[in-house]
């Protein structure tokens, strides 16, 4: 007897978004990515439409940062010098490029200039041909100060800013506005915050196809399943007609699992049958990585160059059509 | 689930639209046509009414001028089935709405071939020749009638809006909660469900506070699994009523500008 495939049929899809503009759409980016658009839960290709694939976004910071010593040899030459970092991103696989301005966090004895901060983005895109991310120092004056000037440099280049949350932004939803770029709106594992939120920056006039969400995912072991269910309630809605929970997700995969104890203890930190760091750090990042995507997750900014390897790999896998 | 508003304005019971069929105005039709877009109708309901001199004609115009200022489908309200084919050739594309038919064969051998023929949905009515059933359980075997009816002439159950026909509280009372356990038992008859629609104005016919009686049933409807509704969109109590049960029984998801958020589909 054959085995029916039950079906769900939905009304609704993700928004589509395009992050980046070639030389014919008034940009200079080599290529741009498409992120979002499915008609169906993640990966059930025989139920609805999978246009677009999960996109890896690496990180790039324009000081150096404090990570495990492992990361030392793929980027000890360029930790002072992010133009080159961006470089290096590519090589490693990075299809998009998220540029982290710390250094403009006010809190900073040598704090960055937004006209630094600018300065850096246009070498940024000038050395690099992959779409790119620029979030701010995260403090609401400079984050609007840093990002307007970002927006103006890179005008016409349809870069994503971030991150907008719900008491601040305003300043970052103009700045997109103007440079007619994409934002990012975060919300803290809410749902109703997340709807709260797209619904002020599209009424500020950002188109909804220019808007992504970043819903703050968890890592592996510390909460990841309240992410699942928040990313996957979001995407139902989605299909269920809700046109404010239709923006494509990103997951700071690479920054939540090395946040964590697991994948950086050594020595007597490290449980007994732990292992080898770096390879546990490794799986630790590939794993959160790979759980987000199962939960809906449309781009993944991953830190490490192997675990990135790791997760290529699996979105080739999961990319394989399952119609029955 | 979403819920779907029928906009009930554009009917030619209207003194305002009765004269522009007349006279072949656009403009006051385009403008409840744009109004009640605005407001969140999810079809808009189209009857040329009494003074139409030829209702096959004026069908035509209204459904191609209401066309052009909305992409809100249409739903075509009329007895005179050949009046809604001009109206569905005149639309010219699918998702149109054929309000209604009852559960009678030679009405049934008609619509159900013309809905199936442009992609339209059809308002299917749970009654026949003898008239509306007191109660529930006879509502429901009209029901299931009608999805035979829709799987025989190849429409998918879920273009059917089955509408359990709601009367007047102050003159037929024992029929109010007879429709509800009806809405509740329809909506599990195939899956997928049909929806389940009703002309909701009527259950407040002749009382004095008729927005008090239809938001306070429409509610309890909605409860009971009702999923559209052909009602005066611009009740705004009602709508918000509406936005809130909704939200309520987890269909939406809650944000602080839910109400806002219900009217633009």
């Amino acid at each position: 007897m054959p085995v029916e495939i039950y079906k769900d049929k939905f009304t609704g899809k993700g928004q589509e978004v395009i992050l980046g503009a070639t030389k014919e759409q008034g940009g200079t980016r080599a290529y741009t990515v498409k992120m979002g658009g499915s008609s169906t839960l993640p990966f059930l290709f025989y139920e609805g439409e999978i246009p677009n694939r999960p996109v890896i976004a690496m990180e790039v910071w324009d000081i150096k940062p404090e990570w495990n010593p492992c990361f030392e040899q793929y980027y000890g030459d360029v930790w002072n010098d992010p133009v080159a970092w961006a470089k290096k991103a590519e090589e490693y696989g990075a299809e998009v490029i998220y540029l982290r301005l710390q250094g403009a966090d006010p809190e900073l004895e040598n704090s960055k200039s937004p006209e630094e901060c600018a300065k850096l983005v246009k070498d940024v895109l000038a050395a690099t041909g992959a779409p790119l991310i620029v979030e701010g120092p995260g403090q609401p004056d400079k984050d609007n100060d840093v990002l307007q000037a970002v927006a103006e440099a890179a005008a016409g280049e349809n870069i994503a800013l971030g991150v907008a949350e719900k008491d601040n932004y305003r300043g970052i939803a103009a700045a997109a506005m103007m440079g007619r770029h994409c934002i990012i709106g975060r919300s803290p594992v809410d749902i109703n915050i997340l709807k709260q939120l797209n619904i002020m920056i599209t009424e500020m006039g950002v188109p909804i196809d220019k808007v992504i969400n970043d819903p703050m995912t968890s890592s592996l072991g510390y909460g990841i399943e309240y992410s699942y269910s928040t990313m996957e309630r979001a995407r139902w809605g989605a299909l269920i007609g809700d046109k404010m929970m239709t923006p494509p997700v990103i997951c700071l995969a690479g920054p939540e699992a090395w946040s964590k104890k697991e994948p950086n203890a050594v020595g007597e930190d490290a449980g007994p049958g732990w292992g080898d760091q770096r390879d546990r750090g490794i799986m630790w990042e590939a794993m959160t990585a790979a759980a987000l995507l199962q939960a809906g997750g449309d781009l993944v900014l991953m830190r490490h160059p192997e675990a990135v390897k790791l997760v290529k790999k699996q979105i080739d896998a999961l990319m394989v059509p399952n119609k029955y | 689930m979403a819920f779907y508003m029928i906009g009930e304005r554009i009917n030619g019971m209207f003194k305002d639209i009765g004269e522009a069929v007349a006279k072949f105005d656009p403009k006051p039709i385009q403008d409840w046509a744009v109004k009640q877009t605005q407001a969140g109708a999810a079809y808009i309901d189209l009857n040329v009414g009494p003074t139409a001199a030829d209702r096959l004609k004026s069908m035509e115009w209204m459904a191609k001028i209401i066309s052009e200022v909305t992409d809100v489908p249409i739903a075509l309200d009329s007895t005179n089935y050949d009046a809604i084919e001009a109206g569905l050739i005149a639309i010219g594309k699918p998702g149109a709405l054929i309000n209604s038919c009852p559960n009678e064969r030679t009405k049934i051998e008609r619509v159900f071939p013309m809905a199936a023929k442009y992609g339209a949905g059809i308002v299917a009515l749970t009654m026949d020749k003898s008239g509306i059933p007191l109660n529930a359980d006879a509502r429901v075997a009209h029901a299931m009638e009608l999805v035979a009816s829709a799987d025989e002439f190849g429409v998918p159950t879920d273009s059917l809006f089955i509408d359990p026909l709601i009367l007047p509280c102050n003159v037929a009372q024992p029929h109010a909660p007879e429709v509800l356990e009806a809405l509740r038992q329809i909506r599990t008859l195939c899956d997928p469900a049909p929806h389940t629609t009703l002309g909701l104005s009527n259950v407040s016919q002749g009382t004095p506070d008729r927005s008090l009686v239809n938001r306070t049933y429409v509610v309890m409807a909605i409860c009971a699994g009702l999923d559209s509704a052909i009602i005066d969109v611009s009740d705004t109590t009602m709508v918000e009523a509406i936005a809130t049960a909704d939200m309520l029984l987890n269909h939406a998801i809650y944000c602080d500008s839910y109400v806002k958020v219900f009217r633009q589909r």
